[in-house]
């Protein structure tokens, strides 16, 4: 048998639980994160669901994961190999072995292994008994019959005792790495409070799992990780769809203007819907549109009604809105796109991850049509860039694409919930003069915004549109000159807001042979693959990861001329390194491309930087 | 939460809906005419100033907005409705007109123009027919008769036609009416009538372009043949037509049929345009020349709750129920732990 991987001086952790989809592996892998949260541990999770909404039961196709990376450091990642791997039948065990290191811990329903199962999951001996898994340490948990024994005198069906058996397996995890089990209780009490069976139930599992552990010392030592250095405060675990629903909750009460969401349902951005469809509860004006073009169209409509206007789609969506973005720029109206990518063109891999659509957020317009263009880089930083997408475009009167990917918006991270006065205020500039002194496009000299006057307010009637419009008054003009000039000031008005951005800073060297860059949701991976290096005592590499593209950062080019070299890794075939090429040509830079519709593995960062390195 | 329309507060006249830009439509157009009832109408109705909308699409009858003094979207090719489906739900004081045509309205944007039928959202749209895109220099619409010679079919058009009554009532529509361009006091009278309909209202011009359909409405609103060609209909009066109001409606097995009038006769046919089930209002939708008259005024005029005090009133009763005050209360919610 190999080295057992797990140590108790560890400092971080991944576990992988995985079953048939519907052995409850999301809620115990929700629960497990809950609870090494209120451990005071950092953690991201990922979960990994099969394609299909009903894949035969115990089958390889219809294996659910879920993945959490937690430790008593900042977590950027859930991880690239797992050291703990829970299998609840053969079928799991077969989808997930390959993300196992060598040595790793497999946790096992023993009493899943039956000969109809290996053969669902094309076994022909079970891996349990053969020698197929000596090069890990395997825990045999009889969860089945011990969860059935634990809960026989509730007076349960069968299938409903076996339902519970995913407790058993968190109970024992839990006892391996040195926790108690009272969150949990509180957690199964709360979701279970109107069925008291399920609550004892579950517990009873739970317990039974732990006890196990306890009892049997089949697993030896816990692991018991320090807590992290987290900032102070109330915490909750967030994905990244929901903490922006919540991001423009917050910029609407924040701004004291109604909220309007429109959109029409996509992978995998429909979540946003949903939540804020359920937070008609704090007023959201929710609306489903009959296509992507309405949704858009009914943003902007009620942008021009004064509300906090959003439209929410991913990459193919994003292609049917263009041209009424258009017509939000040159409206210059507040308006914020979200846009949570997934693999392209057309349908491509729709469940899959990458950032592909940053050409087009950036260029897919017809005419020069300039807008801001930011992106997310964690689950919970998906909070303040859709608070700062909806800021921006309120306070500069113009439309935001706000790109986030399919990996923010499943994975988890712990979540600061913010408190007074820690979110930016939000100014939006009102015209100081008399309706006799306005004119529908006059400017604030400082960032040449047009004021956001609407229906309602007396005596400010006036049309905008998508033909071009006169400087200042407004009126629709054919003039050379003038469709010259207004071009330029709206590229002016986008790129002035670089002024209020906060300046681009870079992590480990701040000067030196290799500056690594990133974009939006790879962060994480990068972020860790160069503080590992510069902790192995790597002293010549720095990292500067993008939230803000359009306009980027004032201070780009000067942190850009500080490096030998430039690497830019992204999850496409170069897009943001040829935008940084048209913008500041002096450099070269070298590309680091995955186009897998999978995230980066830190492993992959890692091996590319020495190989940028040494070549 | 939905508030009540506020007072108008002054007292309004045309001009004030006169916009200060030049009207650039051909002379002899038919869109002069629905604008000079629009910014009449507008007068007359219950609404500040500030709080009208208008909101147009792409093609001729889509500068209207220009020319209105009030808040305007002249939005893309299309999407007005969608434009103002979104302005409505966002604040619905609003008192919103949509103008399109037949091109916009019945072919890019017919997806939208069916769905606001379905939901029956509180806007008034009038569709300008002239029957051809008149913008873009004479190309076959949706409303083009079989046979007209056009850009895109010069040995004359062949495609089969939306008849834009069918459209509507078929997709839901609560109001539908019909007035040609000639005929300011039927339109100022339907325009009224739209706007005190709570959902959807549709009102179908019939609108001459000099240019490329000069005429194509001629036969039903020309001076000598106007009488037996239009058939005007009046909520609970019978459905009489000719110079001597000498044809009624009568039912014969499941069509209609035309016949001499009998007052006397209790089989002879009223309007309703009340009725909630459509059939025959459909069906007077679907008269045409040569057999039948083509019907006027308002088809149909039924109550159905209007998609926009709809989701209001839910956003209210939900909010009502909420424990949520703050966002800071949504976001303590559920499961949380504190770091000290």
């Amino acid at each position: 048998m190999a080295n057992n991987v797990l140590t108790p001086t560890m400092q971080k952790v991944v576990v992988r639980f995985s079953g048939d989809s519907g052995d409850g592996m999301q809620l115990t892998g929700d629960m497990f994160s809950q609870a090494s949260g209120q451990a005071g541990l950092d953690l991201t999770t990922i979960p990994d669901f099969p394609a299909e909404i009903r894949a035969p039961q115990g089958s390889v196709g219809g294996v659910s994961s879920f993945q959490i990376q937690f430790g008593g450091t900042e977590i950027y990642t859930p991880g690239d190999e797992v050291d703990v791997l829970v299998v609840m039948n053969p079928a799991a065990l077969k989808a997930n072995l390959r993300f196992l290191k060598l040595g790793g811990t497999i946790v096992a329903d023993k009493d899943s292994f039956t000969s109809r199962n290996l053969k669902k999951a094309d076994y022909e001996e079970n891996p349990l008994e053969d020698k197929s898994l000596d090069e890990y340490k395997v825990i045999k948990a009889p969860a089945t019959s011990l969860t059935k024994e634990a809960l026989k005198d509730l007076g349960l069906e069968n299938q409903a005792m076996t339902r519970s058996k995913n407790m058993f397996a968190l109970g024992l995890v839990t006892y391996m790495f040195g926790r108690p089990l009272d969150t949990l209780i509180k957690f199964i009490e709360k979701k279970f409070s109107k069925k008291p069976v399920l609550v004892k139930a579950n517990k009873l599992a739970l317990e039974a799992g732990f006890n196990f552990a306890l009892n049997t010392e089949i697993i030896g030592t816990s692991i018991i990780i320090p807590p992290a250095k987290m900032q102070k405060g109330t915490y909750r675990n967030i994905d990244g769809n929901t903490a922006i629903a919540w991001g423009f909750l917050a910029a609407s009460e924040n701004s004291g203007r109604k909220l309007s969401l429109c959109s029409y349902p996509i992978t995998p951005a429909s979540e946003i819907l949903h939540e804020l469809s359920a937070r008609r509860d704090m007023g959201a004006i929710v609306f489903q549109a009959e296509d992507e073009i309405a949704a858009v169209c009914a943003a902007i409509g009620a942008s021009f009604s004064g509300n906090l206007s959003i439209t929410t789609t991913s990459g193919p969506g994003l292609s049917l809105k263009s041209e009424a973005i258009g017509l939000a720029v040159i409206s210059e109206i507040p308006l914020v796109i979200v846009n949570v990518q997934r693999a392209g063109p057309s349908t491509g891999l729709p469940t899959k991850t990458e950032q592909s659509d940053l050409n087009q957020a950036l260029y897919g317009r017809h005419g020069d049509a300039p807008l801001v263009v930011m992106a997310a880089s964690s689950p919970d930083d998906c909070f303040n860039y859709s608070y700062e997408a909806a800021r921006l475009a309120m306070e500069h009167s113009t439309p935001v694409i706000l790109l986030s990917d399919t990996y923010l918006a499943s994975g988890t991270s712990p979540w600061r919930i913010p408190e007074n006065g820690d979110l930016p205020d939000i100014k939006i500039k009102d015209f100081e003069g008399s309706a006799d002194e306005w004119l529908p496009y006059i400017r604030d000299p400082e960032f040449l915004t047009r004021y956001w006057k609407g229906p309602g307010d007396k005596g400010f009637e006036h049309r905008i549109g998508g033909l071009e419009k006169q400087v200042d008054t407004g009126n629709l003009t054919y003039e050379p000159e003038n469709h010259e000039k207004m071009t330029k000031i709206r590229e002016e008005k986008i790129a002035k807001i670089a002024k209020k951005l906060p300046r681009q800073s870079v992590v480990g060297a701040q000067s030196g042979k290799l500056l690594v860059i990133g974009w939006g949701s790879t962060h994480g991976a990068i972020n860790t693959a160069v503080t590992e290096m510069l902790e192995e005592g790597e002293e010549n590499i720095g990292f500067t990861h993008f939230n803000y593209i359009n306009p980027l950062p004032e201070n780009t080019e000067e942190v850009f001329s500080r490096f030998d070299q430039i690497l830019v890794c992204e999850l496409n075939n170069g897009q943001f390194a040829n935008y940084l090429k048209t913008k500041f040509p002096k450099f070269n830079y070298r590309k680091y491309n995955k186009i897998q519709g999978q995230p980066f593995f830190t492993s992959e960062i890692k091996a590319e930087i020495i190989n940028t390195l040494t070549n | 939460m939905q508030t009540d329309v506020k007072d108008k507060n002054e007292a309004l006249t045309r001009k004030d809906f006169a916009s200060d830009q030049n009207v650039r439509w051909c002379p002899g157009c038919g869109d002069y005419m629905i604008l000079a009832n629009m910014q009449k109408t507008f007068a007359q109705m219950d609404h500040a100033k500030e709080d009208f909308l208008s909101v147009s699409g792409i093609g001729c009858s889509s500068r209207i907005t220009y020319y209105l003094d009030t808040y305007g979207i002249h939005s893309i090719h299309g999407r007005a409705i969608a434009v103002a489906t979104g302005a409505k739900l966002a604040n619905p004081e609003l008192n919103v007109w949509v103008s399109t045509g037949d091109g916009d309205c019945m072919a890019i944007g017919g997806n939208h123009f069916i769905h606001a039928c379905r939901r029956n959202i509180d806007l008034n749209i009038i569709i300008f027919n002239n029957k051809i895109y008149g913008m873009t220099k004479g190309q076959s619409s949706p409303t083009t008769p079989e046979g007209t010679k056009t850009k895109t079919a010069p040995e004359g058009n062949y495609e089969n036609t939306f008849n834009i009554g069918e459209v509507a009532i078929g997709a839901g529509a609560t109001f539908f009416a019909r007035v040609p361009d000639k005929d300011p006091k039927l339109m100022e009278e339907v325009m009224m009538e739209a706007y005190r309909h709570k959902g959807t209202s549709v009102i179908e011009v019939l609108q001459n372009c000099v240019i490329f359909t000069d005429g194509i409405h001629e036969q039903i609103t020309g001076k000598d043949t106007k009488d037996d060609n239009q058939l005007v209909l009046e909520h609970g009066k019978p459905m009489v037509f000719g110079k001597d109001q000498q044809y009624g409606l009568k039912l014969e097995g499941m069509k209609l049929k035309k016949a001499p009038y009998d007052e006397n006769d209790p089989t002879f046919l009223k309007h309703d345009a009340h009725e909630p089930d459509s059939a025959l209002q459909l069906a007077l939708a679907k008269l045409e020349l040569p057999d039948f008259p083509v019907s006027m005024g308002v088809i149909r005029k039924s109550d159905k709750p209007n998609f926009d005090k709809t989701v209001h009133d839910r956003i209210a009763t939900v909010r009502e129920h909420s424990s949520f005050e703050s966002v800071s209360d949504l976001f303590n919610s559920g499961n949380t732990w504190d770091i000290e």
